[in-house]
């Protein structure tokens, strides 16, 4: 059974059921994948050992009752994980070890669950190549030279080269969506407040929203199943009832009214894009839906709103590394001292940029030409959702304006790296859901992925059109494995 | 707006960050690049808009006011870089 760990999520929960192999065989399968494929940099930690206990366990005890019975899942760095290091991906945590656990991760484990290991991602989830990581950049298994984007860059190449059968990410704007679309893989992005915030190292509280990559859209409305629900632990968790994705999951959408918004063409994209757009347009006719071309005429002020409010919340976020109650510490004089050393030392660039900016941002006489505008604008941004829902199920749009970039194109230059996320930031500003999934290749083979962005708390029917596009798409990894 | 050198220096103060002169160059050229591209919201008239307060239009939960969890003092003080029985240890801070 050499080829267990290429098998999608549902494959391996159904196969583990029918006893076609046992957990363990599933286990040391990813293990053996993820021990040769050191070059892609995927894991901070790995939990090899106890995962494999675990899976003896399971198999023992064999209680098939949770969606994930005797499934070994590798998870991003920023959900804390109960005796084992969580990092951020951040020189200032590489010591911490949390003594308590996500209630994302836990939802995981009670579902019959275990950990595999730890996921590289940009330090604080502030980049979008991996390149921020203080653990070194991940690869994407595309190309020894490309980024596999970011924040949640270590998940997208450990699914896409398989080393975990699934995995979690966490989307402040655009972190699942945009590593997917670089990687030929499934990331949706839940509406905020749809899963619980509590346990996960925080960015920027009123954007961040942990969900679930995938190899295909079967096994996503199976993951954001088991992760999604309230929790009393996160003030801001919404408690309304979970839908059965996976039963409701239907190809079935004839009837359903698509936006195409007009200012997602943006200046210089690539041809190749914008066919792929067409093409995504063409599958949903050829499934019965209707297609309405329609505006988000504030989409441009997105990105500048955000890059005032994600850092102004990030600045205050952070504040609590100060070296006294967790992670690194430097030497100083004094306690102030003490403290801007440890700062110091233990962020990295893009990270105090952010703080400065939000510190700048929310620092006194600016707050209200910078954080009020920027908060009124997101209203503007949001109405303009509000305007097209009710005409339309949901929108259809590229995921990124670009395929993978190669690594150091644009680390020396912040905007031009935030410009990657022009088409997944305004969902976040406005709580929304969206799901990238892979629809083909540019011309020099690397994948691209399309967007489709739905009313908040309808994960159900983005799930089912992209099941629609999945189907028509025929999308194959074509990746050569180099890495071993 | 530029960001000129003593204003990264005022704001990495208040941010309790040291940085070195070379830093706070590149800084000041990073940061006034990115408060340019933030500038774009001049454009727009927001006199009439009320600022977004709320993602979700749900209301937040109350909940009883009872203790649910504590005497976990051991565990908050695990992963301090020092402590001193059952307090965290910091530099002097009174003469």
């Amino acid at each position: 059974m050499s080829n267990i760990s290429e098998f999608s999520l549902t494959r391996i929960v159904s196969g583990i059921k029918k006893k076609d192999f046992t957990s363990e065989e599933v286990t040391r399968s990813f293990i053996n994948n993820s021990k040769k494929s050191k070059k892609l940099n995927t894991y901070i930690t790995e939990c090899f050992d106890q995962a494999i206990q675990s899976a003896k366990n399971f198999d023992k005890k064999k209680d098939y009752k949770g969606l994930l019975s005797g499934v070994p899942i590798a998870v991003k760095d920023l959900f804390c994980t109960r005796n084992v290091k969580t990092t951020a991906g951040s020189k200032i945590l590489h010591n911490f070890v949390p003594t308590y656990e996500s209630t994302i991760t836990s939802n995981l484990w009670s579902q019959g669950s275990f950990l595999l290991g730890k996921l590289n991602c940009d330090e604080f989830a502030m980049g979008s190549s991996n390149e921020t990581s203080f653990f070194g950049n991940v690869i994407n298994p595309f190309g020894q030279k490309l980024v596999p984007g970011g924040s949640s860059g270590g998940s997208a190449s450990a699914l896409a080269a398989n080393l975990t059968p699934a995995t979690i990410g966490t989307d402040t704007g655009g972190s699942i969506r945009q590593p997917a679309s670089f990687t030929g893989t499934v990331g949706l992005k839940p509406t905020y407040g749809r899963c619980s915030r509590w346990g996960i190292v925080a960015f920027a509280s009123s954007l961040d929203q942990a969900g679930p990559m995938t190899k295909n859209v079967k096994d996503c409305a199976l993951l954001l199943q088991a992760m999604s629900g309230y929790d009393p632990k996160d003030s801001t968790s919404v408690d309304i009832k979970v839908d059965n994705y996976t039963s409701k999951l239907t190809e079935k959408i004839k009837g359903l009214k698509i936006g195409i918004p007009k200012e997602y063409r943006v200046d210089n994209m690539p041809n190749e894009i914008d066919n792929l757009w067409k093409k995504g347009v063409d599958y949903l006719k050829d499934a019965g839906a209707t297609i309405k071309n329609i505006s988000l005429p504030h989409t441009i002020y997105a990105l500048p709103a955000y890059y005032i409010v994600a850092p102004a919340e990030a600045s205050s976020n952070l504040a609590r590394y100060d070296g006294v109650k967790y992670g690194h510490r430097a030497k100083g004089n004094n306690l102030v001292e003490m403290y801007e050393n440890t700062r110091s030392e233990g962020f990295g660039d893009e990270v105090k940029r952010r703080i400065l900016i939000g510190t700048y941002v929310l620092s006194s006489g600016y707050y209200d030409a910078y954080y009020l505008k920027a908060q009124k604008v997101r209203q503007l941004i949001k109405n303009d959702f509000n305007k097209a829902f009710t005409d339309v199920d949901a929108i259809l749009t590229p995921s990124t304006p670009s395929s993978a970039f190669k690594i150091g194109d644009k680390k020396d230059d912040p905007v031009s790296m935030y410009l990657n996320d022009i088409f997944t930031v305004p969902v976040n500003l406005s709580g929304l859901p969206a799901i990238s999934v892979p629809v083909g290749y540019d011309k020099n083979n690397l994948p691209l992925g399309l967007q489709l962005i739905g009313k908040a708390f309808d994960e159900q029917t983005i799930l089912n059109l992209s099941l629609a596009i999945e189907k028509r798409a025929n999308f194959n990894k074509k990746i050569k494995v180099w890495w071993n | 707006m530029s960001i000129d050198k003593d204003t990264v220096k005022h704001i990495s103060k208040l941010a309790r960050i040291s940085l070195d002169d070379k830093k706070i160059e590149n800084l000041s050229k990073d940061l006034s690049s990115i408060m340019k591209f933030i500038e774009k919201l001049n454009e727009l008239n927001t006199d009439k808009t009320s600022p977004l307060t709320s993602i979700i239009n749900a209301s937040l939960k109350s909940r009883s006011d009872e203790i649910r969890d504590g005497k976990i003092r051991d565990q908050i003080l695990k992963n301090s870089p020092e402590t001193n029985k059952e307090f965290f240890v910091v530099p002097k801070v009174i003469e």
